[in-house]
């Protein structure tokens, strides 16, 4: 560690204790940092595309995930150096922002990285590298506009869509099925979509899971499916045009927010104070049954007797109902969420057009479902799977996929998957490199070699020879001048990713490039790590 | 420049061909672990456990033995995982499951030696598994229609489940009482009709299926021991003090006198809900709930039957077999639904007395008695039993059949060799390990019955040459047999969710290529 001194040749004090902090300054502070992001793309590097191979990952409690997700993957690493939490960030940004993509913009970022440690070592500025990428960034960016290609689809005609879920879906275990989970993916988004505006609100998808069955009996339900069963054994387990009570207060004695006794000091306090609540109990379950419901959703727990009471009137209700799933059935049903007793009325009510308690398997596992609604904005996808790990996957695969789809229909720009957009952007960087005078054209030519290394990946996964095959498709893509020209990483026969229907869309590739580069970037201009040493 | 600790302390990182070496390592020690158990030769293990008491299970069952185990291995986990599901699923072919998906890593690692891709593997599989459930749909029989020829699948599928198990004595008998049970639940799944009761003593042939209803409980002092046309309250409701449950409500009194005064009118309360409860006209008040002395005594007085304490389960199935209602309020006796039965009576089964309902409304429920020599034998005696319960219940709603005695094995393992050797490329390899991997099953059922196995196999794969055959391996002679004569058969749905769920599995495992282990969360030493 650098000393500094006074003119009395006395050491200054720069740090408190700074012989206890590790410090790495200049060149050596920017190699780690480059080193420690590459690592952490090196683990996802084999991911990538249709042909990637998955992680297995032990959480701290020993649970086991499975997944090829990048942000699932990053997140579940228990990773403690600063630079590949930086990384880990990026990635989990890409999952918010677009929510595909995860392991691409790592890759990304990675070679980035490895092209910017060369550079360095040539002895190049680390702002000018970062100048370059920004500008080289910007090229791609717009020469992505440039390529991509509007892609029209309509409520009626679902099979554009379908086709980009796919390639999303490819790439992960559920690809068995994947044509059938994309339909379901791509309905259950359509379900929610407002076209008009273009937007979707993927909090009106509900993705609920249970162990057993086969991924195939997967299904969209128009309507909302809860984990819980009638309060009462006997109560009927299905109702037709059922009028639904949604309720946020419990069949139980009221308890008011101040504190407060009610003092029994005579027998004839105690008689009233007992018929009051039976009274109590017996108001409730009247009004629910005065407005007309037949069947009451409730946040909060029953006391035995208003339990009876229901059940007795012939008024199923359930009970413990999340709040999440309460406003779902809110707005699936058109119902509004009651909050006091006195408040319930007849507009109140949602309306279901049947609901039904389902059993699963041997154990007494039941579910409701709640369908035909009057509102069907609402919808759930209900997975079944061989095993836990099976079905959290597909959880986040069909989350991958919902965001796609709403991608697109916010913005049905498109570009083509396989590598070809990368490709493509490569050779637009290129050629625009030397326009550039300075010792930007090299950092801006880095960034062209660093859009190679998906293609790469892809290639080097799918197990093609990966120099091969990534010049073969470059001078074809110059030649016939054909961006479309991508890997065939399931070896189909065609290079040309529009007629293996392989696509993308824009907004999350140009995302892709812009995070990437904006993370490398950081990194970059980081010249002195101080660090507290382990003690 | 490297990295120094790009993951936190202790977290480890296995990478590429030592990441699936661990992971094919673990899978296949758990399915060796279990490999004994498959098969009507197959043998027991003990488990103890670790916790107070170290209590001992002797058990057979895949799923038990699994669920026991404290495993570090997150490949084998995920065996463990499937064996769960299949056991919440299907209730049977928890070793199987396991078994096979073993089979098939192993199979694997040969192919990932000799320098094929495992994505190639997983390619073949999925095809070499379409290609076996094809297989098996083709052949499964379905004799729904006739109701005499259904039975006795049944019964033939619960012999050959509980051949395997501790009741193999006695499975003819056994395998009669579950079809029994079962019939009696006309197609529904719900197993909670069915009540298990065990009692330690005399012989596993004691054990009984009883039509009525048997509760675990004894009658209160003084009331009658046997009632004739009961009508039954189901309730669920305090019968001790029955306290106000206004929130904040407390008694506070400035002298002896109102405190005995409000005591009396809580008595007073008590007596009254007595008397709502005896104005049903009831002659047999169950209640989940504790019933003190003081009501107990009414009801004895009115001549009634009060039963305290009965859990939810008793209360439900109690409800469900006679037929009431479960009511926690008494002010409208004429619209809460009684429960009949044609005789309650205390009987004695052992040491113990027990209440037993008789001549019940529904005839869906029944209990079934198990009588044996130790609590070990009752308890593997239950799960044998369940399982085979299961099994009946899920082939009551899919009736399809298939033959046992590896003959499903063997015919998908024909199908599945025919499709490698139709499939170019690299693929092939993988769909003849699948079909080999099948084929480690009857091998594994004779090896286990003490049988040399390869000359067994080669003899059923030649018989399984031909058209319609149904030779499988009969354990007890020691040779191939017609599993058809035999009467040897096993339900499609289990044997379509082993398939499934173990190419699953595989699939899974052989996708991984890297193991990333966090740290374990550190426990706080409370000692």
């Amino acid at each position: 560690m650098a000393l500094a001194f006074d003119e009395f040749g006395r050491p200054f004090i720069i740090l408190k204790e700074q012989e206890q902090k590790t410090r790495l300054r200049g060149l050596d502070a920017q190699r780690a940092n480059i080193s420690a992001g590459r690592a952490v793309a090196r683990i996802l590097r084999t991911s990538l595309g249709p042909k990637g191979m998955d992680k297995m990952l032990q959480s701290p409690d020993g649970d086991v995930i499975i997944t090829n997700d990048g942000a699932t993957i990053l997140e579940q690493m228990d990773v403690d150096n600063q630079i590949a939490k930086l990384m880990v960030e990026l990635s989990r940004s890409q999952d918010y922002e677009i929510g595909d993509g995860t392991t691409g913009v790592v890759v990304m970022a990675g070679a980035l990285l490895e092209q910017a440690e060369k550079l360095l070592e040539r002895g190049i500025h680390p702002i000018r590298i970062a100048e370059g990428y920004e500008m080289a960034s910007r090229i791609a960016f717009e020469h992505l506009e440039r390529i991509s290609q509007k892609f029209e689809f309509s409520a009626t005609d679902i099979e554009p869509l379908v086709q980009t879920c796919m390639t999303t879906l490819s790439s992960k275990i559920v690809n068995r099925c994947k044509r059938m989970l994309a339909e379901i993916a791509v309905k259950a988004v359509l379900a929610v979509a407002d076209l008009d505006r273009k937007d979707v609100n993927l909090d009106l998808i509900k993705v609920e899971g249970k162990v057993g069955g086969k991924l195939e009996d997967t299904e969209l339900i128009y309507g909302i499916v809860v984990d819980k069963d009638m309060s009462h054994p006997q109560m009927p387990k299905r109702i037709e045009n059922a009028k639904i009570a949604i309720l946020t207060c419990p069949f139980e004695p009221p308890k008011p927010k101040t504190k407060h006794k009610v003092d029994i000091d005579t027998v004839e306090k105690f008689q009233t104070l007992r018929q009051q609540e039976q009274q109590y109990f017996d108001d409730m379950v009247q009004k629910c049954k005065d407005v007309g419901a037949t069947l009451v959703i409730c946040q909060w727990g029953f006391d035995d007797e208003a339990n009876h009471l229901l059940m007795h009137r012939n008024l199923p209700a359930v009970r413990w109902v999340g709040g999440v799933e309460l406003e779902l059935i809110a707005i699936a049903t058109g119902g509004r969420i009651v909050p006091r007793f006195q408040e319930l009325t007849p507009e109140k009510l949602g309306k279901a057009g049947l609901v039904r308690e389902k059993s699963f398997g041997t154990t007494k596992d039941r579910m409701l479902y709640i369908e035909q609604c009057a509102n069907s904005r609402a919808v759930t996808i209900f997975i079944r799977g061989g095993n836990k790990m099976m079905i959290e996957e597909t959880k986040r695969s069909l989350h991958d996929a919902l965001c796609v789809a709403r991608n697109l229909i916010r913005n049905n720009s498109i570009v083509y998957g396989g590598g070809s957009a990368e490709i493509s952007c490569s050779i637009a960087v290129d050629a625009a490199a030397d326009r550039y005078p300075g010792v930007e054209q090299y950092a801006i030519r880095s960034l062209a070699e660093a859009l190679d290394s998906i293609p790469l990946a892809l290639a080097e996964n799918s197990g093609l020879q990966p120099i091969n095959t990534l010049t073969a498709v470059k001078s074809q893509q110059v030649k016939e001048n054909n961006p479309f020209c991508g890997i065939d990483c399931n070896d189909v026969g065609t290079n040309d990713m529009k007629e293996q229907n392989v696509f993308e869309t824009l907004i999350g590739k140009q995302q892709q490039i812009l995070l990437a580069t904006q993370v490398v970037k950081m990194i970059l201009k980081i010249d002195d790590v101080i660090a507290p040493s382990d003690y | 420049m490297a990295v120094e600790r790009l993951l936190k302390d202790e977290a480890t990182e296995e990478k590429g061909d030592r990441a699936r070496m661990a992971s094919f390592i673990g899978a296949m020690a758990i399915a060796d672990l279990v490999k004994t158990t498959l098969g009507p030769k197959g043998m027991d293990k003990i488990l103890q456990s670790t916790g107070r008491g170290r209590n001992v299970t002797v058990t057979n069952d895949g799923a038990t033995i699994l669920k026991a185990l404290h495993i570090d291995n997150p490949a084998a986990k995920v065996l463990v995982d499937i064996s769960k599901v299949q056991d919440d699923e299907v209730g049977d072919g928890t070793t199987s499951v396991v078994v096979l998906a073993g089979e098939l890593l192993r199979e694997a690692e040969k192919l990932v030696n000799s320098k094929i891709h495992p994505m190639t593997i997983i390619a073949g599989y999925r095809m070499a598994a379409e290609c076996a459930r094809n297989a098996l749909l083709e052949k499964a029989m379905d004799n729904k229609q006739d109701p005499e020829k259904f039975k006795s699948d049944l019964l033939n599928i619960a012999m050959t489940t509980l051949s395997s198990k501790i009741l193999s004595q006695d499975k003819e008998y056994f395998a009669k009482l579950a079809v029994d049970a079962v019939l009696r639940l006309k197609g529904s799944t719900n197993l909670e009709a069915i009540q298990i009761l065990k009692k330690p003593g005399g012989s596993l042939k004691d054990s009984f299926l009883d039509e009525g209803f048997i509760l675990d409980k004894k009658i209160g002092i003084g009331q009658p021991k046997r009632i004739e046309n009961a009508k039954i309250l189901v309730a669920n409701t305090a019968m001790d003090t029955d306290k106000v449950k206004i929130y904040g409500a407390r008694v506070r009194v400035d002298s002896m006198t109102k405190v005995a005064e409000i005591e009396a009118a809580e008595k007073q309360k008590m007596r009254e809900k007595v008397q709502k409860i005896i104005a049903h006209g009831i002659n047999c008040f169950v209640n989940r709930q504790l019933i003190y002395n003081f009501p107990e005594e009414l009801f004895a007085d009115a001549g009634i039957l009060a039963i305290e304490h009965a859990d939810f389960d008793g209360i439900e199935r109690l409800a469900l077999v006679t037929g009431g209602e479960i009511a926690s309020t008494f002010d409208n006796p004429e619209s809460v639904k009684l429960g009949h039965c044609k005789l309650i009576e205390e009987i004695m089964i052992g040491e113990d007395r027990l209440i037993h309902f008789s001549g019940c409304e529904m005839g869906q429920a029944c209990t079934i008695v198990l009588r044996g020599a130790s609590q070990h034998v009752l308890d593997e005696a239950e799960r044998s039993l369940h399982d085979a319960l299961c099994v009946l219940t899920q082939t009551v709603n899919d009736s399809r059949v298939l033959l046992g005695g590896g003959w499903p094995e063997m015919v998908m393992a024909k199908e599945v060799d025919e499709l490698a050797r139709r499939t170019p490329g690299k693929k092939s390899h993988a769909i003849e390990a699948f079909s080999r991997a099948l084929q480690a099953i009857p091998t594994i059922i004779a090896d286990n019955a003490g049988l040399d196995s390869a000359d067994l196999i080669s003899q059923l794969r030649a018989e399984h040459h031909k058209e319609r055959s149904t030779s499988g391996i009969d354990v007890i002679s020691g040779g191939v047999g017609d599993m058809e004569k035999l009467g040897i058969s096993e339900s499609f749905k289990v044997k379509q969710a082993v398939l499934l769920s173990a190419t699953e599995a595989a699939e899974m495992i052989l996708r991984v290529d890297e193991i990333i282990t966090c740290a374990p969360r550190k426990r706080e030493d409370r000692m």
